[in-house]
């Protein structure tokens, strides 16, 4: 009967790391539903973006005040999980604060010290996160795209953190033991008193209940990522690896357009002759792209990448002047529209069956892709390297090469390309009359 | 027009068994469009007056096909580009110089996979090592004193980094450079890209330009300062909306330089 507790525990970690890594699995595989690309290039720029961008947040930082809370949020969180190793040890072989016997109290004390500073740190700044939120309502987090769901996955998260600091310091407020230790209890000490009343028995109750709410809120955090734009903890530094490491003005080149503009140029191809062996299967099913598939697969990560924080969204000088394209949203469809087409594959035996919808349509409308100045300010305000442009050039792709439909101003711009090699209807044997006029 | 323009092409100096140091890139705007001429014709007062041996293409160059790839048309692009890049080669171009910096990203960026590789600078840029290397001297300007705000076009800015080279040239000027709000990497596009100078804006409840128009009237600007001729039509035309022509000038960096040395 003694071991109660500690079957418990393992079968609580297992079913919330199983469950989790379940769903990873799904996310793999949503992901690599899009197309390949070839990352290889640029390993060291990579790992350097990540380490600077993921690891330092050196593009948080540019909003000073939401970076400066976040970086608390970010190594609060990261450095009170330590803590969640110890409480893992003491689950499952019963013991109890295992760390303090093994450590040197002085150190054991310092790092319970630390954890506690950083826990109310924390505690703090997600309140404040709150109130922008909600109370001073800050307007990239009221834009048409955030109601329903995503407003409240913003505040669940934050409720979720208000929690996790409040068990982690409740449990060391009412550890009686660790309390008479008196080393690295800088914050709890004082919650102690509110418990004065109460019987040992009882304090000793509360210890336990914050104990366990406390490691299985954290695995029901962990849990609850895969349904949420939280997912950023963990795939910001994939997605920072993988972005861009090329200037931001350079759209890359179809090569499937490659071959054919090379075989109209060439005066010794011969039109009618068949495509050389294998060559259909390279031929692509669509210019551009129309749905998620058609997408790269680090767009994809993109999409679920994203935090849904709007800085994209509020440097976007569409939106800013009242259009409907909001860069977020962009991200946002994209995802939504994976999640779709992955719980489709899951109801249909692991194959795709049409469901007569797309991204580019159902979700995301014509009018959004046109609206876009391809200024690259919303690459450059995420803080995750997420490209929403490069979805938007795609979609315009699509909507030119398949399906002719650009706005007829567009078209004009491009029979006059064509036809005099300028965008307006100058004859271009006039181009150098500049020089003497 | 008092004093005739040195406008060498490449197909005379090739006539002639030369080869020119830079082939200056015009671009659609700068050869066909009004306000934009100015900036070229400008831009030409300078090298001529720096001494630099350079040519244009003439009725050889044709459109990059940039406008056709941000509008979604890549077959449209691939075609310019794989045409210019024919003529390019073909005359050995090894540097190219530019007022637009569409056509500069362009040629920089994504020439090069189709077998295109040059040099490729920014007017802005090039002026900068005109003034460095001491080819221009900049005497006295009448553009002493005079506030002068400058707005980064997103594809010198943001698409490539380069924020320094316009803002180094400016100083030259001794001008009273004041920024605006949202510069640099955090520039206000002027509304303009993605093909969006050839079509109505979607709806929405203001114009770009004057949304960009309005940050710069917030720094008192005697001078806007552009880099981009399809920013110099959004400012302008920003300007007028706002009603503000009879005091505030729009000026390309080209067009300041070659007015401050009487060019």
């Amino acid at each position: 009967m003694n071991y109660l507790p500690n079957i418990i525990f393992a079968i609580a970690l297992i079913v919330g790391f199983g469950y989790f890594a379940r769903n990873v699995k799904k996310l793999v595989r949503n992901i690599k539903l899009g197309q390949d690309v070839d990352v290889s290039d640029n390993r060291s720029l990579r790992w350097k973006n990540m380490i600077n961008i993921a690891l330092g947040q050196s593009k948080m930082v540019k909003r000073p005040v939401s970076g400066f809370m976040h970086v608390i949020v970010y190594v609060g969180f990261v450095i009170i999980n330590i803590e969640v190793l110890e409480i893992i040890i003491d689950g499952l072989f019963g013991t109890h604060r295992i760390f303090s016997s093994v450590l040197p109290e002085a150190v054991y004390g310092f790092l319970i010290g630390t954890f506690e500073v950083l826990a109310i740190l924390v505690f703090v700044a997600v309140v404040i996160f709150w109130i922008r939120r909600n109370v001073i309502k800050l307007a990239r987090f009221w834009k048409s795209e955030m109601k329903g769901w995503p407003k409240s996955d913003g505040n669940i998260i934050l409720y979720f953190e208000m929690v996790l600091m409040t068990l982690f310091l409740i449990m060391n407020a009412t550890d009686l033991h660790f309390q008479e230790m008196n080393t690295g209890n800088i914050i709890s000490q004082y919650i102690t008193p509110l418990f004065s009343g109460m019987s040992e028995g009882a304090i000793h109750f509360v210890e336990r209940t914050a104990w366990w709410l406390h490691i299985v809120g954290i695995l029901i955090f962990l849990n609850y990522l895969y349904f949420s734009k939280h997912l950023h903890i963990l795939l910001a530094f994939p997605n920072t690896f993988y972005g861009r490491v090329n200037n931001k003005g350079e759209l890359n080149n179809l090569a499937s357009v490659t071959a054919e503009v090379k075989m109209m140029m060439d005066p010794d191809a011969d039109p009618f002759a068949a495509a050389p062996e294998g060559a259909e299967d390279e031929v692509p099913a669509k210019f551009g792209a129309s749905d998620v598939q058609d997408l790269s697969w680090v767009q994809l990560l993109n999409a679920y990448t994203c935090t849904e924080c709007g800085r994209c969204t509020s440097e976007c000088p569409a939106n800013l002047t009242g259009k409907k394209l909001s860069p977020r949203k962009i991200m946002m469809d994209t995802r939504d529209r994976l999640e779709e087409v992955g719980k489709n594959i899951d109801a249909n035996n692991g194959e795709f069956k049409d469901d007569g919808k797309q991204l580019l349509g159902d979700y995301i409308t014509n009018e959004e892709i046109w609206a876009c100045t391809s200024c690259n300010a919303c690459v450059e305000a995420c803080p995750v390297s997420i490209d929403p442009l490069s979805i938007i050039i795609e979609m315009r792709r699509y909507l030119v090469m398949e399906k002719s439909d650009a706005p007829t101003e567009l078209n004009n711009m491009m029979t006059n390309i064509e036809n005099n090699g300028a965008p307006w209807p100058y004859n271009q044997q006039d181009r150098l009359n500049w020089k003497n006029e | 027009m008092s004093e005739q323009l040195n406008v060498p092409t490449m197909a005379e100096l090739m006539a002639a068994g030369k080869t020119p140091d830079i082939l200056f890139w015009v671009g659609s705007a700068g050869s066909y469009d009004d306000r934009a001429k100015k900036i070229t014709k400008a831009f030409v007062k300078i090298l001529n007056k720096a001494g630099v041996n350079f040519a244009v293409l003439g009725t050889e160059e044709s459109a990059t096909g940039d406008l056709a790839k941000r509008a979604g048309n890549e077959f449209l692009f691939q075609m310019q580009a794989m045409m210019n890049i024919e003529v390019l080669n073909m005359y050995e171009v090894k540097r190219i110089v530019t007022c637009d910096p569409h056509s500069f990203n362009c040629l920089k960026n994504e020439y090069p996979g189709l077998g295109g590789v040059y040099d490729v600078v920014h007017h802005t840029q090039f002026i900068k090592q005109l003034i460095d290397s001491k080819k221009l001297d900049i005497k006295e300007s009448d553009y002493k004193g005079k506030q002068i705000t400058f707005h980064d076009p997103c594809y010198l800015g943001r698409a490539n980094s380069e924020y320094d080279a316009p803002r180094d040239v400016l100083s030259a000027l001794n001008a009273n450079l004041v920024e605006m709000k949202r510069s640099k990497a955090t520039a206000l596009c002027c509304g303009a890209g993605g093909a969006q100078m050839f079509k109505e804006p979607e709806k929405g409840d203001k114009d770009i330009n004057e949304l960009r128009t309005e940050d710069a009237l917030k720094t008192n600007p005697d001078i806007i300062a552009t880099a981009c001729p399809y920013c110099m039509t959004m400012m302008s035309d920003g300007v007028k909306v706002k009603e503000k022509e009879a005091q505030i000038k729009v000026m390309d960096i080209a067009e300041l330089i070659a007015s401050s040395q009487n060019l």
